[in-house]
């Protein structure tokens, strides 16, 4: 299966680690993974500020630079979202304003094929154990786009409850938004922050070493925001759980 | 202004700063967030277990918004069948394009029954234009009988919810306000109030009673007009409702036209989801239900001696014009969203300059009234998109894609209907940097050589970075750390080591 890497300009950008555990791990599975160099952004924070017609010509590149791979894996429920929930609809909209079909059917081949690590791991390999030993208690924070735009439902979970060592603690409030989302953050930081303390407070309340999550950019905002309030927790990604082994454990 | 208008808005904009900035002080209002999470966290965990009941709910779900989307597609015929059967039961139908032309119509038929006082069935509508002050102007007094409208009416408040507008207010204000305003307006508070609900809520009883004796004209919304039948139909919890809709003689009902439901049957979706989703009851315990007058029809009729139904438009069809915004006119007001929404827990509802707060408000306010005021340009971003809305809401709003959607027509401007003509929007200013931010991405991300230059370049300076940001930037490293940029970007490394072939670093 020819499997390609999308891992967001923000993990190339800032956490190259996730990048390289996601590739550990696939190639630990079996899987023979490519990063096609041409890749940058999928347009979401374009098109979720509101520049959609901005989003439409990165939205077209991603489709040229990952049209021809069998899946699309990404360690970003947000980005993957973007293709599967919002491509589709930039390309209606395309279509409502009367550009015609071209761009609904240049998008359309991506969306089936991008998948979520977490949806990739347990659907297409149908793997939940996946070798990993992270002798750590997490508490894990499923990120609103993942939770609700894909559906990833208890896959992150059954994942983690199967690494060695790993104690899983329930996180309150859970399901509650970070406070995040993008330039939300930037644009409302007061209501974002609150949002942002709430959910350390929660996740302290745990007794965790770490807060996991599916998204990079949701965990720069809580470790970012945990660093301030001088907690001891830190963030970790998933992907750098599951690469983690005994042999090779994570840093 | 970010719009072009011809001719004068429906309404005024409100003078009210953006939302980012009315979200400050409440924020850091320890007693307003502690009001609000106690108040919307237990509503919105009964919520949960009331919906969790309910075998068929997603059918429900989707039954409501299809019965919705289907009537508001013909919603000219309907509104025609619904003035016929309103007319036959021995009603009057009055038509109102905006807030100034209903609140008229409603001040000249209280002035024709000769009263100087009303009182209020708790509605949305007549709060939306500002009905009370309307009538104020006109020396007509109009009272509040909801329990939480008193309270709001009584403390020379604003609602900040739409199903509880004191939300806001613990027991403690309440008792206060009680003691130092019930006399002003009738009966005081009894000696010595404390702040137990049974003796807050037989304080209003016993205030509000001599004034349900005493009305001859009420005013009330509807939650639903069944068009085959002229029927309308009011829900509540308290029975205030009940006593407006049958002691009065006059009845004037000021309705938004997108309240029609076609048929009798059609209820039966909504008055399922409707009290499971907003109060979290199985079924609400005040359900009222008339058809025009009590003299209409020989012996039928169950109405009032007099009755008038206000159809209000005020920015409905302008928002109907939207294929994406029209989703909005498919809500039944149950509050789901708002006691949903991590924003309005915080922000508190007053944020939002608007009598609908919360993710409805901020999809439903830059719709009826235009996005030219400052407010309203900035509700659509008064969000961070996590779709918790969109997953309660029980006729399927999409709420973050109208959202984006508003967003898209602040930024970018473009065809909107505005009092039923074409208006073309300018891009909203405030914007140029963010837009020239957006562009600059854009072209970035087109050409991957630049984006990798960019990335290189902030990898090697990293040991100069600052540990706060200046201009907008400080907006994130006000209250977070920035993250650290790494020695090389991860497809630098990728390509070093061949995809880390043989286990390179």
């Amino acid at each position: 299966m020819r499997v390609a890497l999308f891992l967001t300009c923000v993990n190339d950008t800032l956490y190259p680690d996730t990048g390289r555990a996601v590739v550990k791990l696939l190639t630990r599975l079996g899987v023979e993974v490519d990063f096609p160099m041409a890749q940058t952004c999928c347009g979401q924070a374009h098109y979720n500020t509101g520049y959609r017609h901005e989003a439409e010509p990165l939205a077209r590149h991603f489709s040229d630079v990952f049209g021809e791979y069998e899946a699309i894996v990404t360690p970003s429920g947000s980005c993957g979202a973007m293709v599967r929930e919002l491509y589709p609809r930039i390309g209606e909209r395309a279509r409502a304003e009367g550009r015609g079909d071209t761009l609904a059917a240049t998008l359309a081949p991506v969306v089936p094929k991008t998948y979520e690590l977490t949806e990739f791991l347990v659907d297409v390999l149908g793997v939940t154990d996946v070798g990993a030993y992270y002798p750590h208690t997490v508490t894990y924070h499923p990120t609103c786009h993942g939770l609700r735009s894909l559906g990833l439902g208890d896959r992150p979970r059954r994942l983690l409850q199967s690494v060695k060592g790993l104690e899983l603690v329930e996180l309150p409030g859970a399901e509650e938004c970070c406070g995040f989302g993008g330039t939300f953050a930037m644009k409302n930081a007061d209501v974002s922050a609150a949002m942002g303390a709430d959910k350390v407070r929660n996740a302290e309340s745990t007794g965790a070493e770490m807060l996991c999550a599916a998204d990079n950019s949701c965990l720069m905002h809580i470790g970012g925001t945990m660093a301030r309030l001088g907690t001891d927790m830190r963030p970790v990604h998933i992907a750098e759980i599951l690469a983690s082994t005994e042999e090779e454990p994570a840093a | 202004m970010s719009g072009t208008f011809v001719g004068m808005p429906a309404f005024p904009p409100p003078a009210h700063p953006a939302f980012p900035k009315a979200a400050h002080e409440a924020v850091h209002n320890e007693t307003l967030r502690g009001n609000l999470r106690h108040a919307t966290h237990t509503i919105r965990a009964k919520r949960a277990k009331a919906v969790a009941e309910v075998s068929d709910w997603a059918a429900l779900r989707e039954a409501g918004k299809q019965i919705k989307d289907h009537t508001l597609r013909h919603l000219d015929r309907y509104l025609v069948q619904l003035e016929e059967s309103v007319t036959a039961a021995g009603g009057t139908v009055h038509w109102a394009a905006d807030a100034d032309e209903a609140n008229r119509i409603v001040a000249d038929l209280v002035k024709a029954t000769g009263e100087s006082e009303v009182v209020k069935v708790k509605s949305m509508a007549t709060q939306e234009i500002g009905l009370n002050e309307a009538l104020e102007a006109e020396g007509i007094r109009a009272y509040e009988t909801d329990l939480a409208e008193l309270i709001v009416q009584l403390g020379k408040d604003r609602p900040s919810h739409i199903l509880v507008p004191a939300i806001h207010r613990n027991r403690g204000e309440i008792r206060d306000i009680f003691r130092k305003e019930m006399s002003e307006w009738g009966r005081p508070a009894p000696e010595g109030l404390t702040d137990t609900p049974a003796e807050l809520a037989e304080a209003a009883r016993l205030h509000l009673r001599e004034k349900f004796l005493r009305a001859k004209v009420g005013i009330s919304g509807a939650n639903f007009m069944i068009a085959e039948t002229g029927t309308l139909v009011v829900v509540e919890s308290e029975g205030n409702g009940r006593m407006c809709l049958t002691l009065p003689e006059t009845l004037i009902s000021v309705v938004g036209i997108e309240k029609i439901l076609p048929t009798w049957q059609d209820l039966e979706v909504f008055l399922q989801t409707l009290p499971r989703s907003s109060t979290a009851e199985r079924m609400n315990p005040y359900t009222s239900m008339w058809t025009g007058t009590g003299d209409g029809r020989a012996g039928e009729g169950d109405g009032p001696r007099t009755f008038h139904l206000v159809l209000l438009d005020n920015g409905r069809t302008d928002t109907l014009a939207d294929e994406v915004g029209r989703q909005a006119l498919r809500c039944i007001r149950c509050s789901a969203c708002l006691n949903v929404c991590p924003v309005y827990e915080r922000a508190g509802g007053h944020a939002y300059g608007s009598v609908y707060p919360g993710p409805i408000g901020a999809i439903l306010s830059p719709q009826l009234r235009g996005t030219a005021s400052e407010i309203d340009a900035s509700l659509p971003y008064a969000s961070s998109l996590c779709g918790a809305c969109y997953e309660v809401c029980p006729v399927a709003i999409d709420i973050p894609e109208v959202l984006v959607h508003l967003r898209e027509r602040v930024v970018e401007g473009g065809q909107v209907i505005r009092e039923g003509n074409k208006v073309v929007l300018q891009p909203a200013k405030g914007h140029a940097a963010e837009r020239a931010a957006m562009r600059a991405a854009r072209w970035a991300f087109m050409h991957p050589g630049a984006l990798r230059t960019g990335q290189r370049f902030a990898s090697r300076t990293r040991r100069l970075h600052p540990r706060t940001l200046p201009g907008p930037g400080k907006a994130w490293s006000d209250s977070r750390d920035l993250p650290a940029v790494p020695a090389e970007p991860f497809r630098d490394w990728w390509q070093r080591t061949q995809g880390g072939k043989g286990g390179a670093k």
